[in-house]
């Protein structure tokens, strides 16, 4: 068999071994099915929900949340960390800020976020973003620090001004590492949303989870949970899918 | 009047330039008490070893460096007013790298043609003018490639071009074809000096062969380290245009022993 059929062959058997000796498991050491329910079990349920409409509209609800609170990340990591890399002093002074930021664990702020901004979308969206802004920012901040100088030099001769130095240069030296930042924002985007739908509101999918386990819907809930991984498994690949397009000529895109 | 006719003839006035990176005992002066008049046209070789001085100076004249003392004058004008570089005195020139500094952003003919799109030259202009030069340099099959995609000699074609597609008056080159094979090298200078030839192009060059400097010059600047500076100047006097037979020539091979000289008396 060649490698490529190898490739694709053996990820599609290991899954159906795990599956297989899952449901074995279960049935053999009589597993309660409060406790883990065979896969099989889930299945159904989870065929049974995706023909409600109740679980796309609380999907939809998860994916604005994390969408929006994503692309807020963007544009203030992105902004934040272009005027820090020009003007060192403002990074001087934020620098406790920045510290302090990154240290905390940005989950425990979630109950915050909630009392200021309610139990709506505004909070989730809230969380969502202070997740996804860390790693957005710090790469920018690096990214347009690091734009080479000789590159720079060119620049200057040619008297470009600061606006075109942006576009034309600033940019798009930094997009591939931005770009790795923002693969790592859209999962801790995700993970924001639905801590935040935990805590309090009663929409998305996070809330439905809570709501399955309240009712001890096990097959249920492991169904809620098999549709956030498909969720964020297809923000992931939009961002993969737009980091590789615009950064093909980068040397980053091919050794990351 | 003859004076008036000279000061008019002259491209760049240097004047006592000096430089000095850091201070204190860690201080280090790149270039010492530099003087160097180029007339229109001229095309000037700044030859010496590494740590000479010769890359600050070309970077002070092009606007890229502050020089710690002296002036730097392009047609009358000074670049540099304390550590402030004036953008309308140095609007005439072009300046090439060790690196071919392409955007791998942009394909082969956007980047030849950034000059002019900073410039604020339309789309269509733009492409026409990079298409044209970048013809004549021998890129014609390579225009929409990425740079990446080159091999350093059309790199460095590239490079040329982009250097040459605002029809520059001055061009400042450091080392450009350094890292390129003897024969790259060769066919790039001699279509470097028929364009430089045409266009009247006032040029310095920093360079560290000696032939390089002997059979593209008017002049040679020899510089030496420690402490760096100006230690002589030598017209080439060989005709125009040359052809690589030159460097065979008697004259041509007693001239880089005179210059081979004077760049050991410095050290």
């Amino acid at each position: 068999m060649s490698e490529r059929t190898l490739k694709i062959a053996l990820p599609a058997i290991s899954v159906c071994l795990f599956l297989i000796g899952w449901s074995l498991y279960v049935r053999t050491a009589e597993v309660s099915a409060f406790v883990l329910p065979p896969p099989e079990a889930i299945l159904v349920a989870l065929i049974e929900m995706v023909q409600t409409r109740e679980l796309w509209d609380h999907a939809l609800v998860t994916i604005t949340e994390a969408v929006s609170g994503f692309l807020i990340a963007v544009a203030l990591g992105i902004s934040l960390g272009f005027i820090m890399a020009r003007i060192p002093p403002v990074e001087w002074a934020a620098k406790p800020f920045i510290v302090l930021l990154q240290l905390i664990p940005k989950i425990a702020l979630a109950p915050l976020f909630i009392l200021w901004f309610g139990f709506g979308l505004e909070s989730k969206i809230v969380i969502a973003a202070a997740l996804a802004f860390f790693p957005v920012f710090s790469n920018a901040l690096q990214a347009f620090k690091s734009v080479e100088p000789g590159d720079k030099d060119v620049f200057t001769i040619l008297q470009a001004n600061p606006v075109q130095r942006f576009y034309l240069l600033d940019v798009p030296s930094a997009l591939p590492v931005i770009l790795t930042g923002t693969e790592v924002a859209v999962v801790l985007a995700m993970i924001g949303a639905i801590v935040g739908e935990f805590i309090g509101g009663n929409e998305g999918l996070g809330y439905l989870a809570v709501a399955h386990l309240q009712n001890l819907a096990v097959p249920e809930l492991f169904a809620v949970i098999v549709v956030l991984a498909m969720v964020g498994l297809l923000l992931y690949t939009l961002i993969g899918r737009l980091r590789q397009s615009f950064s093909a000529w980068h040397v980053s895109s091919e050794t990351a | 009047m003859p004076f008036d006719a000279r000061q008019d003839r002259m491209e760049i006035n240097v004047s006592g330039l000096t430089k000095v990176f850091g201070d204190g005992p860690s201080a280090v002066t790149a270039i010492k008490n530099a003087d160097l008049t180029m007339e229109r046209g001229e095309f000037v070789s700044l030859l010496g070893p590494s740590g000479c001085g010769k890359t600050t100076l070309l970077r002070i004249v092009a606007g890229l460096e502050s020089p710690t003392e002296g002036t730097v004058e392009i047609r009358g004008n000074a670049v540099w007013n304390g550590t402030r570089r004036s953008a309308a005195a140095t609007r005439p020139v072009s300046m090439m790298f060790q690196e071919a500094r392409l955007f791998p952003w942009f394909t082969v003919v956007e980047n030849v043609a950034l000059p002019l799109r900073v410039a604020g030259v339309g789309r269509k202009e733009r492409t026409e003018r990079a298409t044209e030069i970048c013809e004549t340099v021998g890129l014609k099959e390579f225009l929409h490639h990425r740079p990446n995609a080159l091999s350093g000699g059309m790199r460095q074609r590239a490079s040329l071009a982009r250097a040459l597609v605002t029809e520059p008056q001055l061009l400042l080159l450091d080392e450009p074809f350094g890292a390129l094979d003897a024969m790259t090298r060769d066919a790039l200078n001699i279509e470097l000096m028929d364009v430089c030839a045409r266009a009247n192009v006032t040029t310095i060059l920093v360079t560290h062969s000696i032939a390089e400097a002997a059979f593209l010059s008017d002049r040679v600047v020899v510089l030496a380290p420690r402490p760096a500076r100006i230690t002589a100047m030598i017209d080439m006097p060989f005709d125009r245009p040359r052809g690589l037979e030159l460097q065979q020539s008697m004259a041509f091979q007693k001239m880089v022993g005179e210059l081979r000289h004077k760049l050991s008396e410095g050290e």
